[in-house]
Parts: C-alpha cells; sequence; structure tokens
C-alpha cells in the first residue's frame, strides 16, 4: 500500500493556502505548503511532490519564474504544476502555460473543482509515466 | 449673130494672076510697114471692102497660148463683137475649127442643110465665106493642122469667091505668120534669160522653194530643195532613204495644204539626208495658177529647227524666272504675312539711319496717320524717331551684332509713356559689311503692370501664407491637444482596464476565501452541519458565486470594450456546438418541466467563428429562455438558407415576454425588465449585453421578437466567415 500522493500548495495568502490545504487533507492527500516562490522550490527539491498548486503573484520569487525553475530541473520538471491564480484575464492564463504550468484554475473556485483538477492531472501523469 | 450653115462654094475660086496688080502691090507693102498683126488685120480688111465686093468682114487668129480662135479686127461689125469673138480649137467638128483646117474658102449660108450644126457669127445671119490665113512658112513649125487664122467674109452677093480675097488672105497670112514668128523668137529668147535669172535667183535662196503641179509632182526645185528632196544612183544609201521619206512627208503636207486658194503656213518636220538629223521646217504654199488652168503651188520651206530651240529655250528660261519671281513674291509674302503677324513693332533700318521697313505696330509708333493732321501726335512721333535713331546709331557703332535697350517712346495718339525693350540684329553680309538693323520692340508696359501685379499678388500671397501659417499653427496645437488628449484617454483607458482586472483579482481573492470556507463547511470538513447552518452556507455560497459572475461579466465588458477581447476563428460545426449547449444545461433543463427542442436546418455548413464566443451567446440565450419561461416551451432552432450569407441560431420561449420599451433597453448593461425576478433567477443583468456585444465583434448581430405574457424569440445571426 503506497503513500497518498503528495501536493505542494504555494500561496502567500493564508486562507488561500488554508482552504486547499484543510480540504485536500480532508479529502485524503499529503499536503506540504510555501508562501513564497523560493519556499516552493526549496519544497519541492526536498520533497519532490506529486502535484504542486502553484499561485503565481508571489513574493521573493513570483509563480511563473519559479514554475520555470521546476520544469528546468531533471528531478521536478515531470511533476504537473497546476496554476491557480486569481487573474481572469486570457494574457495571465496564457503566461502561465508558456512558463511550463500544465493547466490553470481561476480563483475563487470550488474546493471540490480543485481536487477534481490534481486527480485529473494525477491520473494523466500516471498514464503518461 | 445670125445663124447660118456651112454650104460649098458655088463655084471654084478662079485665080486671075496679073490682074489689079498695082492695088496689091499697095496691100503688100502696107502690110509690110505694120509691125503689129491688128492694124495688119484692119488693113487688109479695108483693102478687101475696097477691091474684092466685101462689106463686111472679121478677121479671126488661132492663139496657141490660149488654145482658142480670138477676133482680131473687124470692118462692118461692132468692135465688142470682134472682141467677144471666141472659139475652142479643140472643138475639132465645129465648122470653122473644120475651115481652119483647110486650105480653100467654105462657103456658109443663113439657111438650107440641116446636117451641119448651126452657129452664130458676128456677121449676123448671112451667108458669108470662110477663108483660110496662108500659113506661110516658118523654121520648126510643128503644128501644121491648123492655119494662122480665117476671114469671114461677107460680100453683097452670093457669087464666087473674087480673087484678091485669096490674094489678101495670101498676104495677110504670110505676114501674120512672119510677125508671130518673130514675137515668138524674141519671147522666147527673153524667156530663156528670165528662166536663168530666176533659177539663180531661187538657187541663191537658202531656203528650199518648189513649185508643185497639182498632183504635188516637183516642177521646179532650187539647190536647197534638191538637197532635201532629191537623190541618185551615186548617193548612199541612208541619204536615199531620207530622201524617200522627205517626200512623203512633204508631199502629205502638200496635201493637205492644197484646198483652197489662200496661202498656208504649217510646220514639217523632216530629216536632214546628210546630217541625219531633225529639221523643223515652216512651209510657206501659195496656190499658184499655170497656164491653160493648171494649178500647183509654190512652197518655201523655212528651216526654224533653230528658231524653236531658241524659242524653246526662251520659253524654258521665261518659265524659270516666272517660277522664280512667284517663289520670291511668295517668301515676301510669307515675310509680310509674319512681320505683319507680329503685334511687336519691327523696323529695318538702313546703315544711314533710314527707317526702311515697317510693320503696322511700328508704323504705329513711328508715323502720323495719313490725313489726320495732328501736331502733338507730330511731335511725339518725331520725338519717337529721335529716340530711336539715337539707339540704332549706337548700334552701328558699336561691335555688338545685337543689342538691348529700353525706350522710352510715346504713344502718339494718347501721349503716353510706352517703355519699350528694344532687341536690335545687325544683318551683316558676308563681307562683314553692315547692311540693316532689325529692331524689334517689346511693350514694357504690361511687364510693368504685371509685375506691379505680381508684387501684389506676392504681398497678398505672404498675407494668405502668414494666415495659413497661423492657422496652421493653431490646428496643430490643437492637433498637439487632441493628440495628447487621446494620448490621455488611452492611458485613461489602459489605467481603467488595469484598475478593473486589479479590481478582479482583488475581489476574487476574499470571494475565494469566502466560497472555499464555505464549502469546507459544507463538505463537512469541519464536522456535521445542523440543516439550518446548511441553508445559511448554501445562502452565503449562492451569493458569493453571484457576486463573481458579476465580477466575471464586468471583465468580459471592459475587455470587449477596450478591444482586447481576443477571437479566435475556427471551423465550427453549430448542430455539434448546440448539442454542447444542450448538455450544459441539462441540469438546468431537468429543474424545469418545460419542452425543449431543437430543429435544425437539413444542411448546416461549417462556420468559422470563436466557438468559445457563440457558445456562450448560445448558452446565455437559451439559459434565460430556461429562467423566464414558467411553462411551455423552448425551441431552439438552426436556419442556414443556402443563398444567405448568414446562419440564424434563434432560441424561442413562451415565457414571460418582454413590453415593447423594454425591448429597447434589453441588451443595455443591466437592462434586465424586472429587477426582482432577475435576481431571483441570479442573472447579472449582464448576458445580453455581452451577448450582442460578443456578436457584433463577430460580425453578427441578435435580433428579438417578443410580447409580454406570449414569450420571446431572440436570433443570433452570424456570418458564414467571421470578420
Amino acid at each position: 500500500m503506497s503513500l497518498p500522493p503528495l501536493v505542494l500548495i504555494v500561496d502567500d495568502v493564508d486562507h488561500g493556502r488554508e482552504i486547499c490545504a484543510e480540504y485536500l487533507e480532508f479529502r485524503g492527500f499529503r499536503v506540504a505548503t510555501a508562501v513564497d516562490g523560493q519556499e516552493a522550490l526549496d519544497k519541492a527539491f526536498a520533497l519532490i511532490p506529486d502535484v504542486i498548486l502553484m499561485d503565481l503573484s508571489l513574493p521573493v520569487i513570483d509563480g511563473w519564474e519559479a514554475t520555470r525553475r521546476l520544469k528546468k530541473d531533471e528531478r521536478t520538471k515531470e511533476i504537473p504544476v497546476i496554476a491557480l491564480t486569481a487573474h481572469a484575464l486570457a494574457s495571465a492564463h496564457d503566461r502561465a502555460m508558456e512558463a511550463g504550468c500544465d493547466s490553470v484554475v481561476t480563483k475563487p473556485c470550488l474546493p471540490r473543482d480543485l481536487e477534481a483538477e490534481v486527480r485529473r492531472q494525477l491520473g494523466a501523469h500516471e498514464r503518461e509515466s | 449673130m445670125g445663124r447660118v450653115v456651112q454650104v460649098k462654094p458655088r463655084t471654084a475660086p478662079v485665080r486671075r494672076p496679073g490682074a489689079d496688080v498695082g492695088p496689091r502691090l499697095e496691100l503688100a507693102e502696107a502690110l509690110l510697114a505694120e509691125r503689129e498683126p491688128r492694124p495688119c488685120a484692119a488693113l487688109a480688111l479695108r483693102w478687101l471692102v475696097r477691091h474684092a465686093g466685101v462689106e463686111r468682114g472679121l478677121c479671126v487668129v488661132a492663139d496657141p497660148d490660149s488654145g482658142r480662135l480670138t477676133g482680131l479686127s473687124g470692118i462692118g461689125v461692132a468692135a465688142s463683137a470682134v472682141e467677144g469673138f471666141s472659139l475652142d480649137l479643140e472643138d475639132t467638128t465645129h465648122p470653122l475649127v473644120v475651115a481652119l483646117a483647110g486650105a480653100e474658102p467654105v462657103a456658109f449660108h443663113s439657111s438650107g442643110h440641116a446636117l451641119l450644126r448651126p452657129f452664130e457669127t458676128p456677121l449676123g445671119a448671112v451667108s458669108f465665106h470662110a477663108v483660110p490665113l496662108s500659113r506661110g512658112s516658118r523654121p520648126g513649125d510643128s503644128g501644121g493642122e491648123l492655119g494662122p487664122g480665117l476671114l469671114l467674109l461677107a460680100g453683097s452677093d452670093d457669087g464666087p469667091v473674087h480673087e484678091g480675097v485669096f490674094w489678101a488672105a495670101e498676104l495677110l497670112g504670110v505676114r501674120l505668120t512672119s510677125l508671130w514668128y518673130d514675137r515668138v523668137q524674141v519671147d522666147e529668147r527673153r524667156h530663156k534669160r528670165e528662166r536663168g535669172w530666176l533659177l539663180e535667183i531661187i538657187n541663191a535662196v537658202t531656203d528650199p522653194i518648189l513649185l508643185t503641179d497639182a498632183d504635188g509632182r516637183i516642177l521646179i526645185a532650187n539647190a536647197g530643195a534638191e538637197t532635201l528632196l532629191t537623190a541618185d544612183e551615186g548617193n548612199s544609201e541612208g541619204r536615199r532613204r531620207a530622201v524617200a521619206l522627205n517626200n512623203m512627208l512633204f508631199s502629205a503636207s502638200l496635201f493637205t495644204a492644197a484646198e483652197g486658194n489662200e496661202p498656208t503656213r504649217k510646220e514639217l518636220l523632216l530629216v536632214d539626208p546628210t546630217e541625219g538629223q531633225d529639221l523643223l521646217f515652216e512651209v510657206l504654199s501659195s496656190p499658184v495658177k499655170a497656164r491653160a488652168g493648171e494649178t500647183g503651188a509654190v512652197s518655201v520651206l523655212r528651216d526654224v529647227t533653230d528658231l524653236r530651240r531658241a524659242s524653246e529655250q526662251i520659253e524654258e528660261n521665261y518659265r524659270k524666272l516666272r517660277a522664280a519671281e512667284v517663289e520670291a513674291r511668295a517668301e515676301r509674302d510669307r515675310l509680310d504675312l509674319i512681320l505683319n503677324s507680329v503685334l511687336d513693332p519691327i523696323l529695318v533700318t538702313d546703315p544711314a539711319g533710314n527707317i526702311v521697313l515697317m510693320n503696322p505696330p511700328a508704323e504705329r509708333m513711328f508715323t502720323v496717320a495719313r490725313g489726320r493732321r495732328n501736331a502733338d501726335a507730330e511731335r511725339r512721333v518725331r520725338a519717337n524717331d529721335a529716340v530711336f535713331t539715337s539707339f540704332v546709331s549706337n548700334v552701328y557703332a558699336g561691335q555688338s551684332l545685337r543689342w538691348r535697350g529700353e525706350l522710352s517712346l510715346l504713344d502718339p495718339e494718347t501721349g503716353n509713356a510706352v517703355p519699350m525693350e528694344a532687341i536690335s540684329g545687325k544683318v551683316v553680309t558676308k563681307h562683314g559689311e553692315d547692311t540693316a538693323i532689325v529692331t524689334i520692340l517689346h511693350d514694357l508696359t504690361e511687364a510693368v503692370e504685371k509685375a506691379q501685379l505680381y508684387e501684389q499678388i506676392k504681398r497678398h500671397s505672404e498675407e494668405l501664407r502668414e494666415k495659413v501659417r497661423e492657422a496652421t499653427a493653431e490646428l496643430a496645437d490643437q492637433n498637439e491637444l487632441l493628440r495628447r488628449q487621446a494620448f490621455e484617454l488611452e492611458q485613461a483607458s489602459a489605467l481603467k482596464s488595469q484598475f478593473l482586472a486589479n479590481v478582479s483579482h482583488e475581489l476574487r481573492t476574499p470571494l475565494n476565501a469566502i466560497i472555499g470556507y464555505t464549502h469546507l463547511m459544507l463538505e463537512g470538513v469541519s464536522g456535521e452541519l445542523t440543516t439550518g447552518q446548511r441553508d445559511k452556507l448554501n445562502r452565503v455560497d449562492s451569493n458569493a458565486r453571484h457576486l463573481l459572475a458579476i465580477i466575471n461579466d464586468l471583465l468580459d465588458i471592459t475587455r470587449i470594450e477596450s478591444g482586447k477581447m481576443p477571437i479566435q476563428v475556427e471551423r465550427v460545426l453549430l448542430s455539434e456546438l448546440i448539442d454542447e449547449v444542450m448538455a450544459e444545461v441539462e441540469p438546468l433543463i431537468a429543474r424545469t418541466k418545460l419542452a425543449v427542442t431543437r430543429a435544425l436546418a437539413p444542411h448546416v455548413p461549417e462556420i468559422r467563428t470563436d466557438r468559445q464566443k457563440v457558445k456562450q451567446i448560445v448558452l446565455n440565450l437559451l439559459s434565460n429562455a430556461l429562467k423566464f419561461t414558467p411553462q411551455g416551451s423552448v425551441a431552439i432552432a438552426i436556419d442556414a438558407d443556402a443563398s444567405l450569407e448568414e446562419i440564424a441560431v434563434a432560441v424561442a420561449d413562451t415565457g414571460i415576454g418582454i413590453s415593447e420599451d423594454n425591448q429597447r433597453t434589453i441588451f443595455e448593461a443591466f437592462g434586465q425588465t424586472d429587477g426582482s425576478y432577475a435576481k431571483r433567477h441570479g442573472g447579472t443583468g449582464l448576458g445580453l449585453s455581452i451577448c450582442r456585444r460578443l456578436a457584433t465583434i463577430l460580425g453578427g448581430r441578435i435580433s428579438l421578437q417578443s410580447r409580454p405574457g406570449e414569450g420571446s424569440t431572440f436570433t443570433l445571426y452570424l456570418p458564414r466567415r467571421a470578420r
């Protein structure tokens, strides 16, 4: 019996992190959190999560840059990154996809919908590997 | 004259020699004393009256020159009768001609024999004797048949012929013959001499002269004519042929000239038999009457070959001269025309300074109109002349061939000053002598006026340009202002968009917390909830989502209005798209008891448009229809008329409908008809506004047909190709 998937949640807003973490743990995922891009990179390299929920507007290193670095690194480039953003404009989405995100979810979103997206990415990843 | 017939004399004449010797000697001596025939005949006749019983008598003689028997002298007959007697000697049957041929007297009676032809004599109707005159003897007399003449003698009786008659006929005949012979001898010699002279004369004439008979045969030809028209065996073949040709030509010419009695003059082209060249002659032919009624012609040929050549040369020269003259005249006329058509005065002056040629405009300046005595005009003309002469003399004195100057002249008529520009050119011979000066004057008045006008126009133009410049500057300022304003507006617009985007972001973050926590609780993350708690949390959730919808719609409108709504055109099959929309609203349909139908035209073609936008519109329209239809049905239909460039998607419901007033505002933002109703159904009030805007940016439109209480039909028209 393997461990539940580990989700790294990156968000500088406390309640944003909390809602995701609480709901995903409730739904049986393992959860790790980071408050900025640098921490996200550190934890990603250290923990090698199964999926990363990445807010884009972040201090220190923003989400786009963090994602680019993750996708460049051999250790982390296979990890699905789901961008989670309150930016509703298409340009923000496009930039996220360009940076290497695998999908984009616009905030606000229902926790239920977020879980569905996480599972979808994990499924896709499993099918690929 | 009496009519007589010839009879035999009743008796033979009796000759009695020795009788009347005295009178006979007298007659002989008298006859010898006479030198002319006529007095001889008269003498003999008178003697016969005296000595031989003759009452009336007539002496007739044969004239060989005229070939007639004519009266010579008569006695007892009228002189006119003697003169009028004439008998043709060729009439050999005439009794008198017969008598003339005989040697014996013949007696004629006034009546009797009808066998003989009657004839008339000057003697009247009396009996008479015709006594032949003796022939005498003369050397070389060839004729012989006819005697020299007859004595026609009528006596008082019809007795035998008196012996004296024989005697007189003998003596008179001998004497007349002798006289005639002498005369012939003299004439012959004279003729010979004269003929010789004539020949010398005509031969001395270099022009060919010919006498031809009626048949054109040459009777006499001078040396010149012989050269042209005669040749013999000794001459060359060429010459003989030339001569033959000349004869032919000459005869032909003569033949045509022979008609009429007037001299004719014509030209004849002959060949020089010696040289072979053509010679042109002028032939002057005069008809002549030769003796005994023969006709002929004398022709004088004048060689006009050289004359003709000379005359042709003269004509040619004259023609050339004429042509040259005509050309010169035309040239002069052209020059005159040119000179006269030039409006500027043109003058030609000789080296002495005299004006030798002027065109009319020059005449106007330098002459006084004829017949108009005007002291002022004359004075002005003199002044002009002085000015011009001075200018021209300077030109002559100068070295340059062309001169330019300005002359102040006066208009002779008005006295106005006329500033003139003068351009002079020297006409120089090839030896370098000045022969004339041609001067063209140009009235500068107009130029001066033009210059003033130009200055005026320039000034106005400057003013205008200044005004334009000012206006332009003002415009530029305004443009700058506008540009700045536009820039500011653009910036403001961008700021607005940015502001809205930021607002959206900042609103979403707390909204995310509200929705998120609400759902955490509703999902039971924080433990089980009571029904009351669950209901209240659902209300929170519902309102939070409504707020989110409003925020999203506002964002859409902002993007559309700022032109930042991206359009992605692709191939869209509307039937599929409608299936998708139906699937999405399936939960909504399930909650109602409405009959939802779809009707598609048989062949709906693919269109090129933005799939997401069309879907958004149709979804909105269908959602609205479901929301605002309490009962009945909702029908979605696609109508694709092949002939139209549009495809229509109609959503018809049997809902509450929209009043006419509201139909006008329904597409405006927050234009929902009934706020309370809308809120009840969770609309943002922005949906139709966005739909219409989206349809517009896709090149389509949305129309509405509705009656309150009966239902509404919204129709989306889309072009087959989005713009």
